[in-house]
């Protein structure tokens, strides 16, 4: 049952994975914290910053992790490969049938209609991640260590694009003396 | 050395070496499949490339993809991915075994404690960089709030709200391309 669910859940998102890493990571995260709760928060929060330091696909590395926790080593290939089996099958389609220019600038403007729906989707999925569990000295005490973080950390990325490896780090060291 | 293996192991020194996801890749991939073993012509590449970034999917596997392909054939195609993610893999497999260990160790914790609330802004900062770069007027921005509300809010499922979105941009683009067409006609 549970390996069908992770070929199940893994399928879908390699089929509506538009939009690079950070969707994906929408996607994952709906299904696997919030509607399985296979994960908890903390975990995906923690698993996300662990994959962000380690080389390869952010997306391959929490299927390979949620395949892992929920069904051991056998769990872990059948994530990782279920999240690849629709690209397998789309790449081979592409390759095959001859991409015509009518249908390459139907698809341009498609996939520009859906950015600004993929950036939403990626914000949601940030902002379903600042609860209690991550931020827990929130509201508790003069200084919202976790908030100061946030707020660094995203002034740094956003306007002056450091990092994100340099930021996990300096975040982990700030953990370690702050709490 | 046959074609197969000499992917699998380009593709594999890519996986294992590459931070910074897919974007960072593909100047590595291009180095080694267009300048250094010249298997496929450089606009050739950069055409295709196009097309693998607009599918869904893990954007390193949809790239393997297609190099082994067309490099290759079917054993290719197989070969290079596996190269891809057998990296990632083998990597979270090991450290997950670690990480389980000494995770309520009160050190580790305390430096996740700390990383936590850095990752929830790694998340936000691109979805703000991306809406830049999509160019959302104040008419438009309605197709972000609205995903934000749906899926925050009330908790629909992001599945749904991107096959939402794919409809309502195909339609989009239908109509685009029928005033270009118009105006083709006309001139």
């Amino acid at each position: 049952m549970i390996y069908l669910q992770l070929l199940w859940v893994f399928v879908k998102i390699g089929v509506l994975g538009f939009g690079g890493g950070y969707a994906m990571l929408s996607l994952i995260q709906h299904e696997v914290v919030d509607h399985y709760a296979w994960m908890s928060t903390t975990d995906f929060a923690d698993m996300v910053a662990i994959s962000q330091m380690t080389p390869g696909p952010i997306s391959i590395n929490l299927a390979t992790y949620v395949g892992y926790t929920t069904a051991g080593f056998g769990g872990s290939l059948l994530a990782s490969f279920a999240l690849c089996l629709p690209s397998v099958i789309m790449v081979y389609i592409i390759l095959r049938l001859f991409m015509s220019k009518r249908n390459n600038a139907l698809m341009d403007n498609t996939l520009k209609g859906l950015k600004p729906a993929i950036a939403g989707l990626i914000f949601a999925a940030g902002l379903s991640m600042m609860n209690l569990q991550n931020f827990p000295d929130f509201g508790r005490g003069q200084y919202n260590i976790s908030v100061i973080i946030c707020v660094l950390a995203f002034v740094a990325s956003y306007f002056f694009k450091a990092n994100p490896i340099l930021l996990i780090v300096l975040s982990g060291v700030v953990g370690f003396f702050a709490y | 050395m046959r074609k197969p293996l000499q992917l699998f192991f380009t593709f594999f020194k890519i996986g294992a070496f590459t931070l910074g996801g897919g974007y960072a890749m593909l100047s590595m991939v291009e180095k080694a499949v267009v300048d250094q073993k010249k298997w496929i012509p450089n606009d050739e590449f950069w055409d295709m490339i196009a097309v693998v970034q607009s599918l869904p999917g893990v954007f390193a596997v949809n790239t393997a993809l297609y190099v082994g392909h067309r490099v290759a054939g079917r054993s290719g195609a197989f070969a290079a991915m596996l190269g891809a993610i057998i990296p990632s893999i083998t990597i979270i497999l090991l450290l997950a075994t670690v990480f389980r260990e000494y995770r309520d160790q009160p050190v580790v914790e305390r430096i996740f404690k700390g990383i936590r609330p850095c990752v929830v802004a790694l998340i936000l900062a691109p979805s703000l960089r991306m809406i830049k770069s999509a160019k959302v007027t104040w008419k438009t921005a309605i197709i972000p709030i609205a995903t934000v509300f749906l899926i925050w809010w009330c908790k629909i499922s992001p599945a749904y709200v991107i096959l939402a979105a794919i409809a309502g941009s195909l339609i989009y683009a239908l109509i685009i391309n029928k005033k270009a067409k118009e105006k083709e006609a006309e001139s």
